[in-house]
């Protein structure tokens, strides 16, 4: 009898990187972490030593195998997912990297960012991305600055690569990157899905530096151990073909720490005139690019998590549904937690947040209420600017994430959004999307159909209140969110 | 008021007195302060540091309050942190089994249920959290009687609800004994006709069972000769280990 084989997938993350493996059935069957330092050298920098990823990576893949206790050979494909964004930048000839990764929560590049406003309308054109700080192209472009390392990019000495593209240099020895990550540098023209001299000439980085784009699924190389590395993503874009949301229209929601919404919007991509970017949802193989709309709540499990750690509601995340159960509603209290400003779809830096709507008669059960209301609603503006900006219906909510195990947030979620919400039964979509890719570029699954085969309802919640009351909430979360306005003095 | 117990009293009053300040307090200390000779105290307080309520420094010789007694109001597991910490498992305890798998905790008498995955067949399902079983019909129920520290006897008269619901005290007390024998229930067409379930206890890190895991299907997927086919009870019983393990971090 054959030996039976499965896919791994390598989860990079921000905090952590993950190899797990998967069989046929999109089932996992083990799963190995190992966390990497995050180095803090001054307020708002964050750096990984991206060489101490690649070795948990390595680590986490013998684990991963020997833990499932099967050996390498049983090993069909390797895919790779990734934290987005964030940048390394290394030496071709040693393989070293020249200087810290600079992570994409890191701000350094905000005074960059705000030199490049003359070009706004150039990058929401070409790379469809807002300027902001999370991108990779301005993060290129202060490490040369910085490190005096210009020329030798400019001879290609030093190479530029997303994680994605580290980790492939260090696995098969090229030096390539995938489409969905070079769409978050603000380097590629999301229309041609190549890298932009405009663009390039706009932010200052030299293109003899930049890795080639390669489709999201395809047999890259191999790995020493002779498994093809046939797969990258970025972690949204992951998660978004986990949920096999494989038709315009369907949309995935991860819930963390934040909140990214995603949005296939087929083979075109969409302009958004709702405060949204445009992004690469995934390419298999010769096949036409997928296009995507993404909408980020910068504060949705944070908050509980502030709840906990700041307020001292809760001893743990998970209590906020047994305070929040203690009460039928939020007591007419309304939490906008704008505490870095209002992202997606209103763009508000001067805005801070607002518990508003108190009295007498509200209680920590009704803040914690509010809590879970504030995610949902958040959800349901980026809900609204995404049918807006598509011109498509959102039908259900495919949810993931840790914050899925809150059976208030998801009921509410459902009740304003006004359509069903589904958990789906594997939640490390992330990874499995990696897996899916992967095993799709290898003939491990023979095609999309396989997939969504796999997909399984782990849990739905339907609408459970009338129109007239989901209005009512709306129209007051508006007036709270209008209140957090006009905060900062800029 | 009905007769007190003084010793009990005057345990009461040192936890107190240890209480009423971040400091710690000598034997003679206390015993000015409760106005109690100290050979009184000696034993009481002999007996709250070996229950852990009460530590003694060893350099001092001082009392304070122990750590076992800071964690007591803070010890019961909320369930929603108990489904936090066992969603992945219920997952691919659903996906391994392809049946719907509940988790249950005790609840004035009944089952709660606080957990339940789908039947990964995309059937129309609908989500069954929030509602009650009864412990005697139950597999979920039989684990959690069976480890029910506060060992209450399910209450008579048992309801039937097939005919073969165990409805006989006499017969669950030797049914929960089984369970508690051989580490996992089985409930073979007891609640609803035509339908089985296996389920297993889930132990904290004390060892306390705090909920029960299983699953729910048809009989003739789950015991096809009559006889439950025990692949689906390691199914189950790994799941429970597996969350046990988690709790244990």
């Amino acid at each position: 009898m054959p030996r039976p084989h499965y896919v791994a997938a390598i989860d990079q993350g921000t905090t952590s990187s993950r190899c797990i493996l998967f069989d046929e059935g999109g089932n996992i069957v083990s799963v190995a972490q190992r966390e990497h330092r995050q180095i803090f050298p001054k307020p708002g920098w964050v750096e990984h030593d991206a060489e101490e990823i690649w070795q948990n990576v390595r680590g986490v893949m013998s684990e991963a195998v020997t833990g499932a206790g099967i050996e390498d050979g049983q090993v069909a494909a390797l895919g790779i997912t990734n934290q987005r964004e964030t940048t390394v930048l290394w030496d071709r000839a040693t393989g070293r990297p020249v200087c810290p990764a600079v992570v994409w929560q890191d701000t350094r590049t905000d005074a960059l960012t705000k030199a490049l406003a003359e070009h706004e309308s150039l990058f929401r054109e070409k790379a469809g991305l807002p300027l902001t700080t999370y991108f990779s192209g301005p993060k290129i472009r202060w490490l040369l600055d910085a490190y005096g390392l210009r020329e030798r990019a400019e001879r290609g000495e030093v190479l530029f690569g997303t994680m994605d593209s580290w980790l492939l240099w260090n696995l098969t020895g090229r030096h390539v990157t995938d489409v969905t990550n070079a769409s978050r540098t603000t380097l590629m023209n999301i229309h041609t899905l190549a890298w932009d001299d405009e663009l390039l000439d706009a932010v200052g980085v030299p293109r003899a530096m930049l890795p080639e784009i390669r489709p999201s699924a395809e047999v890259y190389g191999h790995t020493a151990e002779g498994v093809p590395v046939a797969s990258a993503l970025g972690d949204q874009q992951a998660a978004l073909f986990g949920q096999t949301c494989f038709e315009p229209g369907e949309t995935k929601s991860t819930y963390g720490s934040g909140s990214f919404l995603v949005m296939n919007t087929g083979h075109e991509p969409v302009a958004s005139k709702h405060g949204l970017l445009t992004t690469v949802g995934y390419q298999i193989g010769d096949g036409p690019a997928t296009y995507a709309l993404e909408g980020a709540i910068a504060v949705a499990g944070s908050l509980v998590q502030w709840l906990r750690d700041n307020m001292g509601l809760i001893s743990s995340a998970a209590e906020i549904e047994t305070l929040a159960k203690t009460v039928d509603d939020n007591g007419g209290c309304y939490f906008v937690p704008a505490f870095s400003g209002l992202f997606a779809p209103h763009w508000r830096s001067d805005a801070r947040g607002v518990i508003a709507g108190l009295t007498g008669f509200v209680t920590k059960g009704h803040v914690a209420r509010a809590v879970l209301e504030a995610t949902a609603w958040q959800t349901r503006e980026v809900v609204d600017a995404m049918n807006a900006d598509s011109g498509l219906d959102l039908t259900t909510l495919r949810a993931d994430g840790g914050m899925t195990a809150n059976n208030l947030l998801m009921q509410t979620l459902s009740d304003v959004l006004a359509v069903p919400v589904i958990r789906p039964m594997v939640s490390e979509t992330t990874a499995l999307g990696a897996a899916y890719a992967a095993g799709l570029a290898t003939g491990y699954w023979p095609d999309l159909d396989s997939l969504r085969a796999n997909w399984h309802k782990a849990a739905e919640w339907q609408p459970a209140i009338d129109e007239a009351a989901r209005e009512h909430e709306y129209r007051n979360w508006k007036k709270a969110v209008a209140r957090t306005l006009d905060w900062v003095e800029q | 008021m009905g007769e007190t117990i003084q010793s009990v009293e005057r345990a009461a009053a040192i936890l107190r007195l240890l209480a009423s300040g971040p400091r710690q307090l000598g034997v003679a200390e206390l015993a000015r302060g409760l106005g109690l000779p100290k050979g009184t105290l000696h034993g009481i307080l002999r007996t709250l540091v070996h229950v852990g309520f009460v530590e003694q420094d060893p350099a001092t010789g001082k009392y304070r309050l122990g750590a076992t007694l800071l964690h007591l109001g803070s010890s019961y597991l909320d369930v929603n942190e108990l489904r936090t910490r066992s969603i992945n498992w219920a997952d691919a305890l659903a996906g391994r089994s392809r049946e719907s798998a509940w988790i249950g905790t005790l609840h004035e008498g009944h089952v709660l249920v606080i957990h339940h995955v789908f039947r990964p067949d995309d059937s129309m399902q609908t989500l069954q959290v929030g509602t009650y079983l009864p412990t005697h019909a139950s597999a979920l129920g039989k684990v959690l009687l069976a480890h029910d520290p506060y060992a209450e006897p399910a209450e008579p008269p048992l309801r039937p609800h097939t005919k073969h619901t165990i409805i006989d005290p006499g017969a669950l007390e030797e049914e929960l004994d089984r369970v508690r024998t051989r580490g996992w229930a089985a409930e073979m067409e007891e609640l609803v006709d035509g339908e089985v379930a296996i389920a297993a206890p889930i132990k904290d890190r004390r060892g306390v069972v705090v909920g029960a895991i299983g699953i729910r299907g048809a009989v003739e997927r789950l015991a096809t000769d009559g006889a439950l086919h025990m692949e689906y009870v390691s199914y189950v019983r790994d799941a429970a280990r597996a969350i046990t393990r988690d709790l244990a971090r």
